[in-house]
C-alpha cells in the first residue's frame, strides 16, 4: 500500500488544479461585467441573456460537448490544454455568475446610488463599493466555479481524450482505471477528489456562517 | 436659483398618479416637501437628484439638469443626499466614507469635529448607532460642498432627543456652508423648526406653498385629532398630535362615529 502511494501520480491532479485555477481567473473577469450587467439591467433582453448562461446546469455535459467538438474540429483545439480551458469557461459560467449576480442584486441600492451622488462612475462604483460588499457571495462564486471545474468530465471526455500531462486530468484518470479494473488506484484517487472537495466546501460555508454571525457584510 | 418644471407619470398603489411639480427655490432656501405617504414626495426628490427620469425641465443657477428629454448625468449635478436609510459604504470606516466622497482629509475632520464624530472615525458603519449613522450620512453629502442637499426623511427613524439634537446640526451646517436644502419630511414640529418654506404635496401636485406658519396653522379654533377609543360611560378619547384628549359625546352623536375616524375638534363641540 505504502509502495503504491510512493509512485502515485499526482499529474493528473496537478491538471485539474490547473484547469479548474485558469478557468476560475478567465471566468471572474468575463463574468465580473456580465453579472454586474444583469444585476443593474431592466433590459427586455436580460431573460434571454440570463437563461443563456443558465444553460450548462441544465445541458446534458455530453450535449455540450458535442457542439464544443464540432465547433473544436474548424480551429484545431480538439484534446488540447487550451480547448480544455475554452470549454471549462463554457461549462462553469453559470457557477460565477450566478452568485456574483445575486450578490450585486442584494446590495442596497440607495449605497450604490450614493456612490453616482458622489461624482463616482459606474466602474469606480464597480469596484470600490459594489465588489467589496459582496464578499461572502464573491468567496462562493470563485470557490464553486473553481469546485465544478475540477469535477467536470462528461465535456472533457468528450474533446481532451486523455493525453498525459495535456489533458488526463483527475476524473478522466480515475475513469480510465476503472475500465483496466485498476480499482486500487481509482479508490486512492477518489478518496482524494472526495476529501478535497469536502474540505473546499466546508471552507467556504464557515466563512459565510461566520461572516453572518459577526454581521459582516451582506 | 433652482427652477424646476417636471412631470413624471407614477404607478402606486392606488393606480396612476401624475407628478406634475412646478417651483422656483431661491438660494439658500430651507425648502420642507410635506404630504400624506404615497403623495410623491421621495420621488420628487430622486427626479431632482436624477436618479428617476421625468419629463420636463430643471435648471440650477441657468445650467440646465433636465431639458428636452436631456438630463445630466447624477455625476455632474454635484448634489448632497442623505438617504432614509444612510445607505453608507459597509465596507468603509467613517472617515473612509467621507474621503471617498472628496480626498480632503482637513475638510473632513472639519465635519466630523462639527459632528462630534472625531473619536469614531476608524469604526465600520455596522458598529453606530442609527444617530451616529445619520450623522456620518449627512457629513458624506457635505464632502463635496453641494449647491443642493437633499434629505429624503433623514430624522424619522430616530427618537425624539436625538431628532432634536439632528435638527439643530442639520441647521448649522445648512447655514454654515449656505447650501440650498430640501428635506422631505412629515414631521409638522421638524418642518416648523428647520424649514422657512414649505411645499404640501397631494396626490403628486402641490395644493400648498408657505411659510410652515402659513401652511400649517389650522383654524385657531379647530384642532383635527383621531379617534382611539369610545368608552361606555360617553367619554371618547382622541389623538391630538402626540396628546390624549377626553371629550364628552352624546348618544346621538356615537352613531355617526367610527375608531380611526379623523374628527375636526372645536373647542365648544364635536364633529
Amino acid at each position: 500500500m505504502l509502495e503504491t502511494l510512493k509512485t502515485l501520480d499526482l499529474t493528473p491532479f496537478l491538471l485539474s488544479f490547473k484547469l479548474a485555477g485558469i478557468t476560475t481567473l478567465i471566468l471572474f473577469i468575463l463574468s465580473l461585467p456580465l453579472a454586474w450587467y444583469l444585476s443593474q439591467t431592466k433590459s427586455k433582453t436580460k431573460p434571454f441573456i440570463e437563461a443563456l448562461t443558465a444553460l450548462p446546469i441544465v445541458l446534458p455535459p455530453s450535449v455540450l460537448g458535442f457542439y464544443i467538438l464540432i465547433v473544436f474540429a474548424e480551429v484545431d483545439l480538439n484534446f488540447t490544454f487550451t480547448g480544455l480551458v475554452i470549454a471549462s469557461c463554457f461549462y462553469s459560467l453559470p457557477f460565477m455568475v450566478q452568485p456574483l449576480q445575486g450578490g450585486f442584486e442584494g446590495l442596497n441600492k440607495n449605497m450604490l446610488e450614493a456612490s453616482y451622488l458622489a461624482g463616482k462612475s459606474k466602474i469606480v462604483t464597480l469596484f470600490r463599493v459594489a465588489l467589496p460588499n459582496i464578499r461572502p457571495a464573491l468567496l462562493t462564486a470563485l470557490i464553486i466555479t473553481f469546485a465544478h471545474t475540477v469535477g467536470e468530465f462528461g465535456v472533457i471526455l468528450m474533446i481532451g481524450g486523455s493525453i498525459s500531462g495535456e489533458t488526463k486530468v483527475a476524473s478522466i484518470a480515475i475513469y480510465e482505471m476503472v475500465e483496466i479494473m485498476d480499482y486500487t488506484m481509482a479508490h486512492i484517487y477518489s478518496g482524494i477528489m472526495l476529501l478535497i472537495s469536502f474540505v473546499v466546501l466546508l471552507s467556504v460555508y464557515i466563512f459565510n456562517h461566520t461572516q453572518k454571525k459577526i454581521g459582516g457584510f451582506n | 436659483m433652482f427652477n424646476i418644471d417636471i412631470n413624471k407619470t407614477l404607478h402606486g398603489s392606488n393606480g396612476e398618479m401624475n407628478l406634475e411639480v412646478k417651483c422656483n427655490i431661491k438660494e439658500g432656501e430651507f425648502v420642507a416637501i410635506s404630504g400624506k405617504s404615497g403623495s410623491g414626495k421621495t420621488t420628487l426628490l430622486r427626479i431632482l437628484a436624477g436618479l428617476e427620469i421625468a419629463e420636463g425641465n430643471m435648471s440650477m443657477n441657468d445650467v440646465f439638469w433636465l431639458a428636452q428629454g436631456k438630463a445630466l448625468a447624477v455625476q455632474k449635478r454635484n448634489i448632497g443626499f442623505v438617504f432614509q436609510d444612510y445607505a453608507l459604504f459597509e465596507n468603509m470606516t467613517v472617515e473612509e466614507n467621507l474621503l471617498f466622497v472628496n480626498n480632503d482629509l482637513n475638510f473632513a475632520n472639519e465635519l466630523l469635529k462639527l459632528t462630534e464624530l472625531t473619536s469614531l472615525k476608524k469604526q465600520l458603519p455596522k458598529m453606530l448607532s442609527g444617530g451616529q449613522k445619520q450623522r456620518v450620512a449627512l457629513c458624506r453629502a457635505l464632502m463635496n460642498r453641494p449647491k443642493l442637499l437633499l434629505l429624503d426623511e433623514p430624522l424619522s427613524a430616530l427618537d425624539a432627543n436625538m431628532r432634536l439634537k439632528l435638527q439643530n446640526e442639520i441647521l448649522k451646517l445648512h447655514k454654515a456652508f449656505g447650501t440650498t436644502t430640501i428635506m422631505v419630511s412629515h414631521d409638522s414640529s421638524e418642518i416648523y423648526r428647520m424649514a422657512s418654506r414649505v411645499l404640501v404635496l397631494e396626490n403628486g401636485t402641490i395644493v400648498n406653498d408657505g411659510t410652515p406658519k402659513e401652511v400649517m396653522m389650522k383654524d385657531k379654533h379647530n384642532l383635527e385629532g383621531e379617534l382611539l377609543e369610545l368608552d361606555e360611560q360617553g367619554f371618547a378619547t382622541v389623538l391630538v398630535g402626540q396628546q390624549l384628549i377626553e371629550i364628552k359625546y352624546s348618544k346621538e352623536e356615537a352613531t355617526h362615529l367610527k375608531i380611526g375616524q379623523l374628527l375636526s375638534l372645536s373647542s365648544h363641540k364635536m364633529l
